[in-house]
């Protein structure tokens, strides 16, 4: 059976893995090539690492962190953070990652998703998205609006509308990211993650707000995600990976157990 | 040395990275020759099926390839590279491909919204045979996968792994003779997936 993902979020500023809560108020955690391989080691499905400046700097991707998790993980990751055209997305792949994500991006331009998914495949085209509780059912059927650049600016876009369109633009995978469940460790924003997961066939991740393990029971049970991002309740070491693992399982979740 | 075929057909940095780790020499290459003379081929392969027979028509490498899997050495398709081995995919509105495995490609059909496509991420393989590439690997461990077409051999004696998914039972592994491939990508399958690759590098093509 295919297992429930549980996929390490580290977002790296400077060369250094950091964590803020609601998109601020960061602090510094560890070196990112350390922690993927204690991640990696210690039965992580997946990892994603996000250069949260790059975009805020203008500059592009820090290539040769990526090259350097390629010589040391040997599962998948996903990168993104200043992605901005798609020589930046193959500059990514060709360093070792197996994804790209885009997010600002694709909002500014939706094409380029579609041009990335039709010359590198959809497999490696992932569309993060950062939805906001939006109270205008006329303006935001779903009840959320799209954000960019870390909750800085709002869309005036429906989440599911965009997430059905990134569908139809050949996208493989939707990151869901709860700005208002972000860093809090109050459990993920399931109805969001409910409704992305049922109304689209692709994977979703949900993120945003894992603190516990009955907080991923509950997102892959109720809220019917393919994977869940953990931040801050792993960097800390509260939990390991494995202990993660081992309440889900109990739980009937499927999960990987051997690694 | 180990060719790695490129044939504009998805990350092939990972394949070479996997091999670096294990100390062992790999060359990314579309040159015939190189291919041909290589002690071991990995095929690899992301994305769609007629544009990946397309490229390898226009970079002519289709014969090199039968060339090395007749000649014995052996040779490890992963991905997209498993299937565009086999006689025809469905993918694309139908693609003939390179037959140097008997079977077709067929797509997943899910039950339900929430079985999703493609298939990503890890489950287990079943094996239906003993094989070298298996040595030192436990029946029942999880691989790497990112799909949405899978292999059907046309003949269960190349049915080396197997893999529930959707609505299918599928080979995630085949073989004949010195030819073995893997629907997931074992580069990036963790410890178990290193192994398969380190088995692979150590295999002389027989069974």
């Amino acid at each position: 059976m295919l297992s429930k993902r549980i996929v390490p979020c580290l977002d790296v500023r400077n060369r250094i893995v950091t964590k803020g809560v609601k998109f601020q108020n960061n602090i510094d955690l560890g070196d990112p090539i350390e922690m993927a391989v204690r991640y990696s080691d210690g039965g992580a499905d997946e990892l994603v690492f996000y250069d949260i400046t790059a975009s805020a700097e203008r500059r592009s991707i820090d290539i040769g962190m990526v090259e350097e998790i390629g010589k040391v993980v040997h599962i998948p990751f996903a990168v993104g953070g200043g992605i901005e055209n798609l020589d930046d997305m193959y500059k990514v792949l060709l360093a070792g990652a197996e994804k790209v994500s885009v997010n600002s991006l694709a909002v500014k331009n939706p094409a380029i998703i579609g041009e990335g998914a039709r010359i590198f495949g959809s497999q490696c085209i992932v569309l993060g998205m950062d939805p906001v509780r939006a109270d205008d059912p006329k303006k935001f059927p779903s009840g959320y609006e799209i954000t960019t650049r870390g909750f800085r600016e709002r869309t005036g876009m429906d989440a599911l509308d965009w997430a059905k369109r990134a569908q139809d633009l050949g996208v493989g995978e939707i990151v869901v990211n709860s700005v208002d469940a972000d860093g809090t460790r109050d459990g993920f924003e399931l109805p969001l993650t409910k409704l992305i997961a049922t109304n689209v066939g692709i994977p979703v991740v949900a993120s945003g707000g894992a603190g516990t393990p009955q907080h991923l029971i509950d997102v892959f049970q109720k809220a019917h995600a393919d994977a869940a991002i953990v931040a801050s309740m792993t960097h800390t070491g509260d939990y390991t990976i494995g202990q993660i693992k081992e309440v889900l399982d109990a739980a009937g979740v499927p999960v990987r157990k051997k690694w | 040395m180990i060719a790695i075929v490129d044939y504009k057909a998805g990350n092939l940095t990972s394949v070479k990275l996997a091999l670096e780790h294990l100390g062992v020499d790999g060359a990314i290459t579309r040159d015939p020759a190189v291919i041909e003379g290589a002690e071991r081929v990995i095929f690899p392969g992301d994305g769609a099926a007629a544009s990946a027979m397309e490229h390898l028509n226009e970079l002519g490498l289709v014969a090199p390839l039968k060339k090395v899997v007749d000649k014995g050495t052996p040779v490890l398709g992963i991905c997209l590279g498993t299937q565009v081995i086999c006689d025809h995919s469905d993918e694309d509105g139908g693609v003939d491909c390179m037959g140097l495995l008997p079977g077709r490609v067929k797509r997943f059909n899910p039950p339900d919204q929430l079985c999703k496509i493609p298939q990503m991420g890890w489950n287990t393989m079943r094996f239906k045979r003993k094989h070298p590439l298996f040595e030192g690997i436990e029946d029942d461990s999880e691989f790497y996968f990112i799909h949405s077409y899978y292999p059907v051999p046309a003949d269960m004696a190349f049915i080396m792994g197997e893999t529930e998914y959707a609505d299918a039972t599928f080979a995630s592994a085949v073989g004949n003779g010195n030819l073995f491939a893997t629907q997931f990508h074992p580069e990036r399958s963790g410890r178990i997936g290193m192994r398969l690759l380190k088995n692979f590098t150590e295999w002389d093509g027989s069974c």
